[in-house]
């Protein structure tokens, strides 16, 4: 088993809620994916059985949706945000600096496994761009001190 | 401290009478039941549920002349009024919080700081179409919103407000809090529905309507989170007060969301009709342009409107004046772009936007998305080719109005906006290979 029993026990709690229990894998995905980091095959059979929709049922539906990742990222998935607000204040020249910083390019995971760097589209922080999501949290007007002292923490933090 | 470092106008709204839906959020207590109940919170569901027939509830939502704040602008007591009143099958409510047009990041705030009043608003818009259970759909992105309104909704139970038999009314009433996928087509309300239901977030054909044939086919009522915010100071303070604000048409207050080149974006609450040089130039709001330089474009309503140019702008934030300027208010996004902006580049962001999100239902926007992008690709990257802006606008033309949903048409809007507003600088963009702008997109 992937999944921990806390994790099943959330799933089973959430599809008791719904008169459907289809409705439970959205729900369901974003509670493997807070636990895993990433969605995978072997996690939708997973659920399936947790929450008794068919396997394909969930496939169908986890294939659908961008926010969770379908393999393994870094232990901090950053996504900039490069849609039109934060573009406009710099997104491009954000994502340029964290590939320096990083050493990596967009799209790719450091060596050392910390960090993955992603661009995404919209997410509903414009009016503090640029911005970027790291795993479940937001951080907003960024400047590239900012930035040094995101990184900086969460490398002391991992 | 506040989650969120979004500027807001709440002392304004503070003093402002006529303002409600930021009345509390700089008030780091708001979020929780106690600040709530003391702000005189769940006086509207109380006064609902105990005194009022859910007919009364449509009709006072009715004569508001409250309108969805997601961006199409219905009428939204006419569209409870739509809810089969002899249907056997069970009614549902959702609130719309799967905020991600580009541009909008007011429901975000009203669910961080006031989360209450969307619960309260839920609350009521559910009684008034015979709902026992109603859902919230909040964007899997918003973590701190999701846990707000958890939070919130446990209060609400354990208050009372929530549950079975309220204040001793009889009326029976369920919350879920439903987390999205990161998909923008979900904020359309019959993709949200298939996803509520564990679908993939493609659109349905309509008829029926969600009204009559909604959430597992049964009556469903979808609604805006600034919309249901809205409706608890409605039923408190009655439809006439809140049609005595706006314009005749366009009632009330709307929260807008400034961004881009401002020297002070924020979400600002002002009364509709208000004018969007004011918004974008007054020390209060926008305070006027980044770096001094000099206005080029306005997009009032979101990713999805068309353009406006400088010489537009004298014109006031409502649904009719925005049509007859040739735009729309949408969902009160308003981004703003200053002189050293390439069009192409913007129009490039925004398409690629669209074709990342077309859900791939219907053949035109799925296909036309796709090659819309690559050909402004490549007139931004220097490569365009004679023909190319004649080309888009084919496109265009094959997109509109044939899609299931309107993001095959969001997609296109902005596009023809710009081409025929900077149409010069789209040819020199081909023709010279570069862009006619020097243009720089620096973080600082």
């Amino acid at each position: 088993m992937i999944l921990t029993e806390e994790s099943t026990k959330q799933m089973r709690e959430k599809a008791s809620q719904y008169p459907q229990r289809k409705s439970a894998i959205l729900p369901a995905l974003t509670i493997a994916y807070r636990q895993v980091g990433h969605l995978n095959n072997d996690i939708y059979k997973e659920i399936s059985r947790v929450i008794g929709v068919p396997h394909v049922e969930v496939a169908e539906a986890a294939t659908f949706y961008t926010l969770f990742p379908k393999q393994p990222v870094g232990k901090y998935l950053i996504q900039v945000c490069h849609n039109i607000s934060c573009a406009l204040l710099g997104a491009d020249s954000l994502v340029t600096y964290l590939e320096e910083k990083l050493d990596i390019k967009k799209g790719e995971t450091t060596p050392d496994n910390l960090f993955t760097l992603i661009t995404v589209e919209c997410l509903g922080s414009c009016a503090t761009a640029p911005m970027m999501q790291i795993n479940q949290d937001y951080y907003e007007n960024l400047t590239r001190e900012k930035v040094d002292g995101i990184l900086e923490e969460l490398k002391a933090k991992a | 401290m506040f989650y969120s470092p979004v500027i807001t106008n709440a002392a304004e709204a503070a003093t402002d009478d006529r303002m409600h839906l930021f009345r509390y959020v700089e008030d780091p207590e708001q979020h929780k039941i106690e600040t709530y109940e003391a702000h005189d919170g769940y006086v509207a569901w109380k006064k609902a549920v105990n005194g009022m027939s859910p007919e009364a509830v449509i009709e006072e939502v009715k004569k508001s002349g409250l309108r969805g704040r997601g961006g199409a602008g219905f009428p939204a007591g006419v569209k409870w009024g739509f809810v089969p009143k002899d249907s056997s099958k069970p009614r549902y409510l959702c609130c719309n919080a799967d905020e991600s047009e580009p541009g909008t990041c007011k429901d975000r705030v009203i669910m961080e700081r006031d989360p209450h009043a969307v619960i309260e608003g839920m609350a009521i818009a559910a009684y008034a179409v015979g709902c026992h259970l109603m859902f919230v759909y909040i964007r899997g992105e918003f973590n701190h919103c999701i846990e707000r309104m958890e939070a919130a909704k446990e209060e609400a139970y354990a208050r009372g407000h929530l549950g079975k038999n309220i204040y001793g009314s009889g009326y029976d009433l369920d919350m879920v809090v439903h987390t999205g996928g990161g998909a923008y087509i979900c904020g359309e309300e019959t993709a949200l529905l298939n996803s509520l239901e564990g679908e993939r977030g493609m659109s349905r054909i309509r008829p029926p309507f969600p009204a009559v044939e909604g959430l597992y086919a049964c009556p469903t009522v979808v609604n805006n989170v600034e919309t249901l915010a809205t409706v608890p100071h409605i039923i408190n303070r009655g439809g006439d007060w809140y049609r005595s604000m706006g314009t005749k048409k366009s009632t009330g207050t709307k929260i807008f969301s400034l961004s881009g080149h401002v020297k002070r974006p924020g979400n600002y609450e002002v009364e509709m009709g208000f004018s969007l040089k004011k918004l974008i130039y007054d020390p209060a709001y926008g305070d006027g342009i980044l770096g001094g330089k000099k206005l080029k474009g306005v997009i009032p309503g979101g990713a999805s409107t068309p353009l406006l140019t400088p010489d537009m702008i004298d014109v006031n934030l409502d649904y009719e004046s925005l049509v007859e300027a040739g735009s729309m208010l949408g969902s009160g996004a308003v981004i703003v772009f200053h002189e050293e902006t390439c069009i192409v580049w913007v129009i490039l962001r925004l398409i690629h936007f669209f074709r990342h999100e077309s859900c791939g239902k219907c053949t035109p926007c799925r296909e036309g998305t796709g090659w819309l992008e690559q050909i402004i690709r490549r007139i931004e990257q220097g490569l365009g080719k004679p023909g190319d802006i004649e080309l888009i606008e084919e496109i265009c033309g094959n997109i509109l109005g044939r899609t299931i949903c309107p993001l095959g048409d969001a997609a296109v809007m902005p596009i023809q906006s710009a081409i025929k507003h900077w149409r010069d600088e789209w040819q020199y963009h081909i023709d010279h290979k570069t862009c006619l702008v020097k243009s720089n997109y620096e973080f600082r």
